[in-house]
């Protein structure tokens, strides 16, 4: 336990400097991360993180369930995009066991991955916005996730921990009123977001509290290992979907944004573009999507052969990387996951030091942390 | 940053101001909880129960253990005893559960046992408002479990998912519907 005396004096430092404690139950920090703060007045002239209170040793909890019980875990990393988690693990071992997914799974796999990423970004700009002091947003981002959550209930049965994608395919197929569903979802998703962007991208006092906050340089996000909005922010075109594209991502027409600062605006901003986008692929998807069978194992017990496998995908977040390690049983040897969000608020110390601390604030929820995530 | 909007700080604010000015003329979306409930989704899973049959008057579940073993949280036991039934020759389940236990709270809901149980004995019901004072409260044994399956089977007129999947092939008998009010025990 890192007490206060722990903290560095630094020369700079004066009679006047206080010590704050953030966290662990602080609600801007988004779960329970904590920071400790030297504060003179108003500035932050040292900043400490301090992470690991929702452990939960998910990486070794992986070692002694069998391969498809490991997706229960998955679904609760990045609880926010479960989906998303369930699919990158899910390719990687159908990867390690050499098995091809039907189409019809693949495209629902894209369906359900995209509506979750709008899902996750529009909790973000709710809770963003809550930083700043800005009540209104919240009430119609949640909005939004509501409905999405409602069609995920439908498919999967649950609203959060799904369990729905299996190896090699998905547990079921699609509900019958699905396509009614999703198109009625599609028309208001559009409006709730352009009435969430209306409302706050460009509102005055939204725009000065974080244009120009919290600017990160594009060599020292790279530096730091910086994936997803955070990173495409500073103006790297760097998206899995595109540099290396996986499932059927190379058959759907979407942009990558980007934006030049790198502040936390532009971090936000990025993240409203990307959700049209988002949009404008499952649109695309639906159009395409065939008929056909979504499962080629069934309830088999997998047992890869002795192998190891590295898998990346595009969260919400960043990039997810699963390097899974078999040894020929029926349980993986080994899981790592590497984690979006641990990289990106590992570059928060240098971000928060010499702002004050009401940006500290903005800063660490620009960073779109979950910390179920970076502590596993 | 440097902002000079001048006069125009407070353009923001009001254009807020009549968000909240439209919304409050707009039907409410929230509905009052306990007073009341919305309705859940058909595959909504919620704890899971056993199911009871009809037909014979006993459980479907054998106790085969098969979703003992593939539960991720190990939070269910059982056990097996001969079925009395099977020698008068009125059931085809040899054995048959004797106690069934699942502690509910350290069930994740993940509907793993569903999927793998081979006699469509375990169903994941509708319910999920379970809390309760006492801290093993939630250790449901056999009685509240078909207890709990019986009210799912009633609420959602329930098939057997494998007689679904006969009679979408071949429809010669009508499927056994497990009827509203009766209770076998
Ligand atoms: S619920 Fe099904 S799988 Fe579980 S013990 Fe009973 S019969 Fe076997
Ligand atoms: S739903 Fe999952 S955790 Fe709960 S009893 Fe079934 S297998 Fe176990």
């Amino acid at each position: 336990m890192v007490s206060y005396d722990d903290v560095p004096i630094s020369d700079s430092s004066s009679e006047f400097d206080m010590l704050l404690n953030m966290g662990p139950q602080h609600p801007s920090t988004h779960g329970v991360f904590r920071m400790l703060l030297k504060i003179d007045g108003e500035v932050v002239t040292h900043a400490e993180p301090h992470i690991g209170y929702l452990h939960r040793g998910s990486e070794r909890l992986t070692e002694v369930e069998q391969y498809h019980q490991v997706v229960t875990l998955m679904d609760r990393l990045d609880y926010l995009s479960n989906f998303n988690n369930e699919w990158v693990y899910c390719r990687a071992v159908e990867k390690l066991i050499g098995v091809e997914i039907p189409e019809r799974a693949e495209y629902i796999r894209v369906i359900l991955g995209e509506l979750n990423r709008i899902a996750s970004h529009l909790l973000f700009i709710g809770t963003f916005g809550l930083d700043i002091g800005a009540m209104t947003p919240v009430m119609f981002a949640f909005r939004g996730r509501e409905r999405i959550q409602g069609l995920f209930e439908s498919v999967s049965g649950a609203r959060m921990m799904h369990n729905y994608f299996h190896i090699g395919g998905l547990k079921e197929d699609l509900p019958e009123n699905f396509s009614d569903n999703i198109s009625q979802l599609i028309l208001r998703l559009r409006e709730d977001i352009e009435e969430t962007d209306r409302l706050l991208s460009f509102n005055e006092l939204f725009v000065s509290r974080t244009k120009g906050v919290g600017i990160i340089s594009k060599d020292l996000a790279i530096d730091y290992g910086w994936t997803g909005p955070g990173l495409r922010a500073c103006g790297v075109r760097y998206d899995v979907r595109k540099s290396e594209p996986y499932s059927v991502y190379d058959r759907f027409d979407f942009k990558i944004p980007t934006t030049l600062d790198g502040d936390c605006w532009d971090r936000y901003f990025v993240r409203v573009m990307e959700m049209y986008e988002s949009l404008s692929i499952v649109e695309q998807a639906l159009e395409q999507m065939p008929e056909g069978p979504v499962n080629v194992l069934g309830r088999r017990l997998v047992r890869p052969p002795k192998n190891d496998v590295y898998m990346k995908a595009e969260n919400p977040r960043g990039e997810i990387g699963i390097y899974l390690i078999s040894d020929g049983s029926d349980k993986p040897y080994r899981l790592k996951v590497r984690p979006p969000s641990f990289c990106n608020l590992s570059a928060l110390k240098e971000l928060i030091t010499d702002s004050y601390v009401a940006d500290a604030v903005v800063i660490l929820g620009s960073l779109d942390i979950v910390l179920g995530e970076v502590d596993r | 940053m440097d902002t000079d909007l001048g006069e125009y700080e407070m353009l923001g604010s009001i254009k807020g101001m009549f968000v909240t000015l439209k919304s409050t003329f707009k039907k409410p979306v929230t509905d009052q909880y306990p007073n009341k409930r919305r309705p859940v989704e058909a595959r909504y899973m919620g704890f899971p129960a056993l199911t009871w049959d009809y037909e014979v008057i006993e459980p479907y579940c054998t106790a085969c253990m098969v979703c003992i073993r593939d539960c991720p949280t190990q939070c269910m036991t059982a056990s097996m005893k001969d079925n009395v039934l099977y020698k008068e020759e009125k059931s085809h389940r040899r054995k048959i559960v004797d106690k069934f236990e699942i502690n509910l709270n350290r069930c994740i809901l993940c509907g793993i046992c569903v999927e793998v149980c081979n006699f469509d004995a375990i169903v994941m019901s509708h319910e999920h408002e379970m809390s309760v004072h006492e801290r093993n409260g939630d250790r449901v044994d056999l009685i509240e479990l078909l207890d709990m399956g019986k009210r799912f089977q009633r609420d959602t007129k329930w098939i057997p998912p494998s007689q679904l999947k006969k009679r979408s092939s071949v429809s010669d008998k009508p499927p056994i519907v497990s009827p509203p009010d009766k209770d076998g025990i």
